[in-house]
């Protein structure tokens, strides 16, 4: 028999039945998108294309239009990238570590937050896809016969270890997110009346026929994807994290890479998680599902991660000075006070320190000052890739090939671009698919939903 | 339902008998520990000051990452594993004591007695530069001083939450006023592990190897801690089920303990692989010297990747099944593979440093350890005795006591 304790608050906090829940999650689907959709629409979607624009003029032109140059020969480029696979993360890990964990309040966010990974690593492809300079031999990346033009890829090389890892991550993340999605499928494709949707939601939901069969092996299926996920959460940044610690590069050699990469990657991701369900909880009349408790939790894992983000930052910054060798203290004495301070700055307040006001329950239980924060990690996070980057090959070994970086409109514009991609799929799935994990959802209702817990009260 | 452990006098002569064979193997390890030529200027009885770290970091690490288990459980209000946090909290337990010798040792090696850490010694220090880079954080104030206030900290939750325990067992606990407080003070401790489980290994363990350094190390120390620790609390809960207490502990429970296992485990060889493939790949003189030393010049390989492998390989193979993480017998085989794993993960740490290629494994590190082993299983088990195996009026206990996967 399962028992949940009396102090656990409920996850559910309106009387919902089974039916109330397909209702409330199949209503943005029936609906026609309103005016406010279709503003924040028609501004993505003018980004998306104006990203486009840039990405096309790069191809044409050749990257010489970025402000990369001799000395800062990754800068903005790898710093989206990085940026857009940290935000990636979260979705897997709230799909399948809290699957692990038992954290039932991942079942009204795990679906968008996987959504959002998809979306967040098709972004990060781009940078992969076109800092290579003649993205029309991408193909080059993959371990091909040499009669192909290539040579045969190096397999020492991190780079190369980033494209399996990165592709084996999306793969997973579809395949889980798309399991998932099937007993939701088939819910519209029982609610719709239209026989175009219908036989779109038939096709989409393969057959699901929600006998204990099917449960069955959904249920396995998706412990099995929560296994292999669960490495994959950890491998990926991991590896991203080796394209610069494998080096000689001081400030980018350093063992502790890894672990404070895949740190940085939740609480980046859980940022960027935060600002889009405070949106989405609010435009689609969510917020019986997604109540300030499921806000909470997800600022606690931001003071969890943000704090050992925080411990590695001052790791590397104390062993730089203890290890004695004085590349590697300039180094971090550069990224402090060198011509780029003000982003080290940034990267401090906004990682580190910010976070830590959510200590008070007042403030992380505060959805528009959570709303404010997300946002502010968000750019912190940004600006730790770029505090890697761009800081440390502007002041290499040898001072004659020192030089400073900008963007050009070009850099800038496809970083928007990305960005306005990522919000035009966002809205398109919001309009679309099942945005909470109804099927998952419903699970729950018995143990944690209010008046489940009343019920029990009266006892 | 029998709630009260009583230590079998059984067992209680047989920890005496352990701690008499380390006491004797202390004090033959010492007199037969004669400095092996070519290293006779910087050893002072290396061999058996090593081992005396390396059993007193061992099984303080033991408790402290109870300590920290517990903590996790209170901050993450986590309920599977309230029927065995009595366990818990016996393990934890030792971390006063084990903690005290450590400070102990310090203040030996400060007072010049021992020369497992060169840089206490000025005569080192003057002559070699890097070293002396290092004295503002080596320094003897500011190093005993540090580690004063982990030993101190550290205790003093230890004891707030075993005392708190205690409190609610027998005194209630209404509105749960005692819980919520715990898991207040868990949060500042775990704030403060955070910080100092780190710079603990670095003063402690990765300083003995004084030029060298790696960030990762602490984190990695702690790994090893967590999985040991784990390992701990699965065997004692088994031993007390197989001697017919704790039948409130379900088979879900010791599930999820044997996850426990197979997880950290992972997060183990996850950190190793990565702080020495990085450090390998990238060669640099400063850093190589660590494993050169190690895997070259030492001849420590086949107890490196020995105990690398054992620590990955078994858990990986044996508990990767359900069924495993749910057989008793394969929990136990599987788990004292791994703390032997561990304890030779904490050898490689120190040994090379402190006798270089002169490794042994004979009498005196057996007896030693069997020494340390008696004072843990002792401390441990007295602990256990003292208070009900279940706790009360726990808001998770019902919960725990239903828990099935």
């Amino acid at each position: 028999m399962h028992k949940e304790s009396a102090i656990r608050e409920p996850l559910i906090i309106v009387e919902k039945s089974y039916s109330d829940i397909s209702d409330d999650i199949i209503r943005p689907i029936k609906s026609k998108p309103n005016r406010q959709w279709w503003i924040v629409f028609t501004i993505s979607f003018v980004a998306f294309m104006w990203g486009i624009g840039c990405l096309a003029y790069t191809i044409g032109t050749g990257i010489g239009v970025w402000g990369s140059n001799n000395g800062v020969d990754w800068a903005w480029d790898i710093t989206n990238f990085v940026w857009w696979i940290g935000i990636g993360h979260a979705g897997t890990l709230i799909s399948a570590v809290l699957l692990l964990f038992r954290q039932k309040w991942r079942m009204a966010i795990n679906r968008s937050a996987e959504a959002m990974t998809i979306f967040a690593v098709m972004c990060a492809a781009i940078f992969v896809v076109l800092h290579t300079g003649r993205p029309w031999l991408d193909y080059w990346l993959f371990p091909l016969p040499n009669q192909f033009g290539s040579l045969w890829v190096n397999f020492n090389s991190p780079l190369l270890w980033d494209v399996f890892a990165v592709s084996t991550y999306f793969s997973v993340s579809l395949v889980f997110w798309y399991t998932g999605l099937i007993p939701d499928f088939a819910m519209i494709r029982d609610r719709m009346t239209k026989p175009m949707a219908k036989k779109i939601y038939t096709i989409l939901s393969f057959g699901w026929s929600g006998r204990a069969k099917d449960w069955q092996r959904f249920e396995e299926v998706s412990l099995v994807l929560a296994g292999l996920s669960t490495p994959l959460v950890f491998s990926v940044h991991s590896i991203v994290s080796t394209d610069f610690a494998t080096s000689v590069v001081p400030g980018w050699h350093t063992t502790i890479f890894p672990p404070y990469f895949v740190a940085g990657a939740i609480f980046s991701g859980f940022a960027m998680v935060l600002t889009l369900l405070l949106i989405m909880r609010k435009v689609f009349n969510l917020e019986h599902y997604i109540t300030v408790k499921h806000v909470e939790y997800m600022n606690i894992v931001i003071i969890v991660t943000g704090s050992l983000v925080g411990i590695a930052y001052l790791t590397e910054l104390f062993i730089s000075w203890y290890s004695g060798v004085e590349y590697e203290q300039y180094a971090f004495l550069n990224r402090a006070t060198g011509p780029y301070w003000w982003a080290y700055a940034a990267m401090m307040t906004c990682n580190v320190l910010s976070p830590q006001i959510f200590w008070f329950k007042k403030l992380r239980t505060n959805l528009a000052f959570t709303f404010f924060m997300s946002i502010v990690v968000n750019i912190g996070m940004w600006f730790e890739r770029f505090v890697i980057i761009v800081p440390t090959l502007c002041r290499t070994h040898l001072p004659s090939s020192w030089n400073m970086y900008s963007p050009t409109f070009v850099d800038v514009g496809i970083f928007i671009g990305t960005i306005g991609m990522f919000f035009t799929f966002f809205l398109l799935f919001a309009r679309v698919f099942p945005v909470i994990a109804q099927a998952e959802l419903k699970s729950i209702v018995k143990s944690s939903s209010i008046q489940y817990k009343k019920g029990n009260a009266h006892h | 339902m029998n709630l009260t452990y009583t230590f079998p006098d059984r067992l209680k002569k047989a920890t005496f008998v352990l701690m008499g064979i380390g006491l004797i193997a202390m004090i033959v390890g010492f007199i037969t520990d004669h400095a092996p030529e070519g290293m006779e200027d910087h050893y002072h009885h290396n061999r058996f000051w090593a081992n005396l770290l390396l059993n007193t970091f061992f099984f303080m690490a033991i408790g402290l990452a109870a300590t920290f288990f517990l903590a996790l459980q209170y901050a993450a209000e986590a309920a599977w594993a309230t029927t065995v946090k009595r366990v818990i909290e016996a393990v934890s337990c030792y971390l006063p004591i084990g903690a005290g010798i450590m400070l102990l040792f310090l203040i030996l090696g400060e007072l010049g007695v021992h020369h497992i850490y060169e840089f206490m010694d000025p005569e080192v220090v003057k002559h070699d530069e890097l070293i002396q880079g290092k004295m503002g954080y080596l320094g003897p104030i500011f190093f005993m001083g540090r580690a004063i206030v982990y030993v101190v900290v550290w205790s003093g939750f230890q004891r707030l939450f075993r005392k708190r325990s205690l409190d609610a067992d027998l005194n209630g606990d209404s509105n749960h006023v005692i819980h919520f407080s715990n898991m207040k003070s868990a949060a500042i401790f775990l704030v403060f592990f955070g910080v100092t489980s780190s710079t603990c290994s670095w003063d402690w363990i990765m300083s003995i190897d004084t030029h060298w350094f790696s960030t990762m190390f602490g984190w990695y120390t702690f790994s090893g801690m967590w999985i040991t620790a784990l390992i701990t609390i699965i065997l004692l809960t088994l031993h007390l089920k197989s001697q017919g207490y704790m039948e409130f502990v379900t088979e879900s429970t010791i599930h999820d303990l044997g996850k426990w296992m197979f997880a950290i485990s992972f997060l183990w060889t996850y950190l190793f692989f990565m702080q020495f493939m990085l450090i390998w790949y990238t060669n640099m003189p400063e850093e190589v010297s660590y494993y050169y030393d190690r895997l070259h010049e030492f001849g420590y390989r086949g107890i490196l990747w020995g105990m690398f492998f054992t620590n990955f390989a078994f858990p990986m193979l044996f508990l990767m099944s359900r069924d495993a993480k749910r057989n008793a017998g394969f929990l136990t085989f599987v788990g004292i593979i791994i703390t032997a794993g561990h304890y030779f993960d904490v050898y490689t740490m120190i040994m090379p440093a402190a006798v270089h290629e002169h490794k042994h494994f004979g009498f005196t590190e057996i007896g030693m350890f069997a020494g340390f082993l008696g004072l843990f299983v002792f401390i441990v088990l007295s602990n256990l005795a003292k208070a009900p195996l279940l706790v009360k009026n726990h808001p998770y206990l019902d919960e725990s006591l239903h828990h099935s996967t």
